[in-house]
């Protein structure tokens, strides 16, 4: 369970997280989502021990991670960041970094279980067909594979990422998203992703927690966080909320500037046939 | 896996050959030019020979001292190149060499080495180098990420301060030794002490040894520092040991050969591309390379101008300086 109790962070006093507190249970796949800037990516590296804490703290199963051995942390919780420098390494070489952790005092070589773990992690991840080629050398696509690759060889409770589907088509966001999925089905993998695509968040996490402005504007199930009111507060943006057919979780439409000017142009015209139900007929317009 | 560890060791033995055909044409090169097999036969035939006395008291001397100055370096280039997570980085082009030289002067100067023995001029050397790698770092904390470009012309700058410094502590004291100091700055592997070469022997392999306790966190590292955090490596300590280790190679190596430069800038350049950017290899691999680059530059300055001699720092500068050029054009847009 990691627990974050009343954090507050940032960088050189520029941007702030306050006081935020949120408790995220294990087993679950969970969201963290909100506009640019809102401190996703700050959260993220506050629970990952990259950013210190002003105040507060953060707890993973009880213990402050401030505290926790470096390696015994690097065994129970991996990363996929969004930029990772990886100079000329092929892919397996890359995803054998991840036995770091594991290594016993003077052992120099890996060993046979490292190479089988790595093994399997390629083949879960379906990065074994490039496994000699340089991380240069793959698509945006393969490369966030790759790093997911490296992060379960690490063999981790939790993982953690950053924006693992942004600059991706839909074939490789859902790709990753399933393969998530299935990894916190069946390897019972605790899973937290930053995203910033609401649909996706909503279609694939089992519970979001939705930042604004370095605060935690709401947290809980996506049916109770995605909805237009919470959505346009926090985004300033018009939006559509609607059911996905298929999965009944909600889904976000955007409306374009166009639409929404003669959208209210017709709310005039109904204004002024119906000048007592404005509200009702505004409200309609933006549901429909 | 295993092709992995055949394949280290064949670049190790393919070095040391390398390593070994250097120092034996060396010992056999220079302004009494002595073939393989007399030198050979001296080693057999005794004390009083001259040959004997060239081979053991003159050459082999500078071979033991190139192997150990040359690998010291190279491996404080890698170390450092791992660290700043840049290849153009070394201890010459960051002034580390400047900082130690200006150390070493200044306990000349004060003839400390008089009164506490000629131990301190490497310890000096040392003191030096850590102040520069401090400084270096400090203003890359203060700025979080300082490029690259910063980087060296912070060098060059150190260099050209310490330089000039050296110049305003020699034009004080008048030294009657100008010539030594001029030609020790210009870097050589000229040194009457054995017992200053037995240091940087000791210091140098030493150095390799403890460098090895770090590779996790150098390879960890190649991914930036937060990368390396979540894999478990803690990148403060790392820092701080692999400073130390850096600053205690160059300022040593400065202390008993000057400033000679771009020996950790060309070797461990190369041997990424022979042996690959793990460092589990590359720490002993350039650190061989490193030698046997240095002692032949050194028998390039022995028999370049016979009878007389260049400075190596000279051979080495004119080689890596156009190295330096070269790796900046081409790796420029990456680096930068």
């Amino acid at each position: 369970m990691f627990e974050i109790k009343d954090l507050t962070c940032g960088y050189d006093k520029r941007f702030h997280l306050k006081e935020i507190n949120l408790v995220i249970e294990e087993g679950g796949l969970f969201g963290i989502i909100g506009p640019n800037g809102s401190g996703k990516t700050t959260l993220l590296r506050a629970m990952t021990r990259v950013l210190k804490p002003e105040s507060g703290e953060v707890l993973l199963r009880g213990k402050n991670i401030w505290q926790i051995d470096f390696r015994e942390l690097a065994r129970t919780i991996a990363v996929v960041s969004q930029n990772v420098s990886t100079d000329e390494l092929n892919v397996e070489e890359f995803i054998l970094l991840s036995r770091i952790p594991y290594y016993k005092g003077l052992q120099f070589l890996e060993t046979k279980h490292d190479e089988e773990i790595v093994n399997s992690a390629m083949a879960l991840t379906g990065t074994f067909k490039f496994k000699d080629r340089l991380i240069s050398e793959i698509s945006g696509g393969e490369r966030q594979l790759v790093l997911i690759a490296r992060a379960l060889a690490q063999e981790p409770k939790f993982l953690l990422l950053d924006e693992p589907t942004s600059h991706l088509d839909i074939t490789h966001q859902v790709r990753i998203l399933d393969l998530l999925k299935k990894l916190n089905k069946e390897l019972s993998l605790t899973v937290i992703i930053v995203l910033h695509d609401l649909n996706l968040a909503s279609e694939y996490c089992d519970r979001v927690a939705l930042l604004s402005d370095g605060a935690v504007y709401k947290e809980g199930l996506p049916q109770d966080v995605l909805d237009y009111k919470t959505i346009e507060n926090v985004y300033k943006t018009v939006v559509v909320v609607e059911k996905n057919p298929v999965s009944s979780k909600p889904y976000v439409l955007l409306v374009s500037e166009e639409e929404r000017e003669r959208n209210e142009e017709k709310n005039n015209i109904q204004k002024i046939k119906h000048p007592y139900d404005k509200e009702v007929k505004r409200r309609k317009g933006i549901e429909y | 896996m295993n092709k992995r560890t055949i394949r280290w060791t064949a670049q190790i033995l393919i070095l040391g050959g390398a390593l070994f055909l250097i120092a034996a044409l060396s010992l056999s090169l220079g302004s009494a030019a002595l073939s393989v097999q007399t030198a050979i036969r001296s080693i057999f035939s005794g004390y009083n020979t001259i040959e004997y006395n060239i081979l053991f008291e003159i050459r082999l001397p500078r071979i033991i001292l190139g192997f150990a100055i040359g690998g010291a370096l190279s491996l404080a280039g890698v170390i450092l190149q791992g660290l700043f997570r840049n290849p153009l980085v070394e201890p010459y082009t960051m002034g580390i060499s400047g900082g130690a030289a200006l150390g070493v002067s200044l306990a000349t100067i004060l003839k400390l080495y008089q009164s506490m023995g000629l131990a301190t001029l490497p310890f000096a050397g040392f003191l030096g180098a850590a102040f520069v790698i401090m400084l270096i770092y400090t203003i890359n904390i203060r700025k979080k990420a300082l490029k690259i470009q910063g980087l060296l012309l912070t060098g060059v700058m150190i260099s050209f301060i310490s330089s000039s410094f050296i110049m305003l502590i020699m034009a004080i004291s008048r030294t009657e030794d100008l010539h030594g100091i001029v030609f020790w700055i210009m870097g050589s592997l000229e040194e009457p002490s054995w017992f200053l070469i037995k240091l940087m022997l000791f210091t140098s392999l030493a150095g390799l040894a403890l460098s090895y306790i770090f590779w996790k966190d150098l390879n960890a590292l190649r991914l930036g520092e937060e990368e390396a955090v979540h894999l478990g490596i803690n990148t403060e300590r790392a820092k701080r040991a692999l400073f130390v280790l850096a600053s205690l190679l160059t300022g040593c190596a400065v202390s008993v050969s000057g400033i000679i430069g771009f020996v950790g800038l060309i070797i461990p350049h190369l041997m990424r591309m022979f042996t690959g950017s793990d460092h589990r290899i590359l720490l002993a691999g350039s650190f061989l390379g490193g030698a046997g680059f240095l002692i032949f530059c050194d028998t390039l300055a022995r028999i370049i101008v016979t009878p007389s001699e260049l400075p190596v720092g000279v051979i080495t500068g004119i080689l890596g300086g156009s190295f330096f050029i070269y790796a900046l054009t081409k790796r420029g847009k990456s680096i930068v």
